[in-house]
């Protein structure tokens, strides 16, 4: 049981992971940008949550605000930063897309102060359901896993049926033809960073009830949606959601479980769990290390 | 022509050598802490140039190296300090003291990560890179956060420096003279291999690994022997760092330090051979003293470097030695 409910764990990390290399892929797999400010969408779709829904005490009113907001700042900052980048180096996009993070950082430390917000799961969500096996799970954890697959389904029909996903399809393979054939590139790839920003605004939001809003706190979870995106291959959304749920699972199992398996490879309970719990924090850049020692361009490479 | 190119060296060499009895004489002791760091970032950022400036390589795990070799030196000197030695791996508490000991075991340690990491790394390009070095950086990070016998993400306060046998490394001014010349020394060797054939074929594997190959040279070991002396370099500078500020802690190995490496090298100028060292001492000097009149000076520097990233490619060296061309 207790395996079970660390898998759980394990999905709803996944799918918070998801929402986030969902976006970042598209952007490096379309644009050819990488960016290290998408961490900073996702504090500003956690803190506007955090402040409507204390505000005016809804839940659904602050991810109605946040999810706006995170799309604004992405559109915004691609118009006025981004574009201009997309056909210089890497280095220079890393080094811009740092400048923005330290200027998104204190900006919101101007903004609410040093101290983190702290913000509750709406009480319709609250409580925990019980599964089978007397198992007790939080309901808003079940929540979190579920809207992520809605995203993922969501995702799939944008791509796959839509006008909209065969434009953003072509215009990763060819760039120039797709703009001789009349679609807006310019306006297209603004959507796109939008769409991908508001995902990641979405992903704050819903980590706001199970972490601490602060300054910052998307710099942690970028690095987990580097690895993720890196193990999928980047690109691929497919990649992206398959990496997300690997890594979450690996993550949260190993934390869970290994120190546990050192003491009963070890004599001393006290180094066993300092051992499982230094492993453990690795265990995702090891499998990921392991993962591209196999496939050096990730599970799903997107097509050259 | 030929003299002028030496005007401008001499006299940073000359200023560089009389900043102590400078600072002392107009009383602003307090800045040479200041100015030791700056070399000694200088001395990692121009180890990252050799990969990231002339080798092409956009590493943004650097600071893992100064970590390795911070932590080398710290650990050695907690362990002294507390009486309770590594007595298996050294024999003597007064060879664990030694910075002759001490940090070639330092550079040593941050190589073998660099060749191992390097290994897997190189075997990407672009973004990959980037992603991977990040990620081999967090592993380290988070090591070194759950040594709880090290003080875990709190770190650890030492007591003392390394000992060099003929140099009082405790004395400030030695110790500044000790990292500038660790830095001339590195700078040396930087200038040496660029104008080597070593150099060459990085710059080559910079610019067009396909022409590069089919010269019959493979990019390969060049880059992987740079990214292992770049790495070497970085650890020393770190065991100076630790030593300099007599503390270390896995903040030395936050993400962010790495990107402000890579920031140092391109507000510098990137491929040229002091201007890393330029941008190491003006970002320290500009932190101390925007966050002397606010407390949200990153508010102003963000835009600042984004407005850099976008119109001033060269870099302040660029800027100031206008037309000389970037190898």
């Amino acid at each position: 049981m207790l395996v079970f409910e660390q898998v759980l764990n394990g999905l709803q990390l996944g799918v918070m992971l998801f929402l986030m290399s969902a976006g970042l892929t598209l952007v490096f797999g379309i644009m050819r940008v990488i960016n290290l400010a998408h961490g900073s969408f996702y504090m500003i779709g956690a803190y506007v949550a955090a402040t409507v829904t204390a505000r005016t005490g809804s839940f659904l009113l602050g991810l109605a605000a946040a999810l706006p907001a995170a799309a604004l700042a992405g559109m915004v900052v691609e118009f006025l930063i981004l574009r201009r980048l997309y056909h210089r180096d890497h280095l220079d996009q890393v080094l811009a897309t740092f400048g923005l993070i330290f200027f998104f950082n204190e900006l919101t430390r101007m903004i609410w102060g040093r101290r983190p917000l702290f913000m509750e799961a709406p009480s319709w969500l609250s409580g925990s359901v019980p599964l089978f096996g007397g198992l007790q799970y939080p309901v808003y954890r079940l929540a979190v896993i579920l809207v992520g697959i809605l995203v993922a389904l969501f995702l799939y029909l944008l791509f796959s049926r839509t006008r909209l996903g065969m434009q953003i399809r072509a215009g990763a393979t060819n760039r120039e033809m797709i703009g001789a054939l009349g679609v807006n590139i310019p306006l297209l790839y603004t959507l796109i960073f939008g769409l991908g920003t508001l995902l990641a605004g979405l992903a704050g939001v819903m980590a706001g009830p199970l972490f601490a809003v602060e300054a910052g706190m998307g710099d942690s979870v970028l690095i987990l949606t580097f690895v993720v995106i890196v193990i999928g291959g980047i690109g691929s959304v497919r990649g992206a959601f398959i990496g997300a749920i690997l890594v979450g699972l690996v993550d949260t199992l190993a934390r869970a479980f290994l120190p546990a398996l050192f003491r009963l490879l070890l004599a001393s309970p006290s180094s066993a769990d300092r051992m499982g719990a230094a492993l453990a924090s690795m265990s995702v850049y090891i499998f990921m290390a392991l993962v591209l020692s196999v496939k050096p361009a990730g599970l799903f490479p997107a097509r050259e | 022509m030929q003299a002028k190119k030496y005007i401008l060296p001499t006299v940073i060499l000359c200023l560089g050598l009389l900043l102590p009895q400078l600072l002392d004489f107009f009383g602003l002791q307090y800045l040479l802490s200041l100015a030791t760091r700056a070399l000694i970032y200088g001395l990692a950022a121009s180890s990252l140039n050799l990969i990231l400036g002339y080798g092409g390589l956009v590493s943004l795990g650097h600071a893992a190296f100064m970590g390795i070799g911070g932590y080398t030196a710290g650990i050695l000197l907690y362990h002294v300090q507390e009486g309770s030695l590594i007595s298996v791996l050294l024999p003597s508490a007064s060879l664990c003291n030694s910075a002759l000991v001490a940090w070639p075991l330092a550079m040593a340690f941050a190589a073998l990560f660099a060749l191992v990491t390097g290994l897997i790394s190189l075997r990407t390009r672009g973004m990959h890179f980037i992603m991977i070095t990040l990620a081999f950086a967090q592993m380290v990070y988070f090591f070194f956060t759950s040594l709880d016998t090290y003080g875990g993400s709190d770190g650890i306060s030492l007591y003392g420096r390394n000992t060099l046998p003929g140099l009082d490394l405790d004395n400030d001014q030695v110790f500044y003279y000790l990292c500038l010349a660790l830095l001339l020394l590195f700078l040396g060797l930087m200038h040496r291999l660029i104008h080597a054939r070593f150099g060459r074929a990085l710059i080559a594997g910079r610019e067009n690994v396909v022409r590069l190959q089919a010269l019959g040279i493979a990019p390969l070991g060049y880059q992987l022997s740079a990214y292992c002396l770049a790495g070497a370099v970085a650890g020393l500078a770190g065991a100076l760092l630790v030593n300099q500020g007599e503390f270390v802690s896995p903040e030395m190995i936050h993400w962010t330090r790495s990107g402000e490496l890579m920031v140092m090298v391109l507000v510098g100028g990137m491929a040229r051979l002091f201007g890393p060292v330029l941008g190491a001492i003006v970002l320290l000097f500009l932190e101390e003293y925007l966050a002397m009149y606010t407390d949200h000076w990153m508010v102003i520097f963000g835009p600042f470097l984004i407005l850099v990233v976008l119109f001033g490619r060269s870099g302040l060296y660029g800027l100031l030695f206008a037309g000389r061309q970037r190898p």
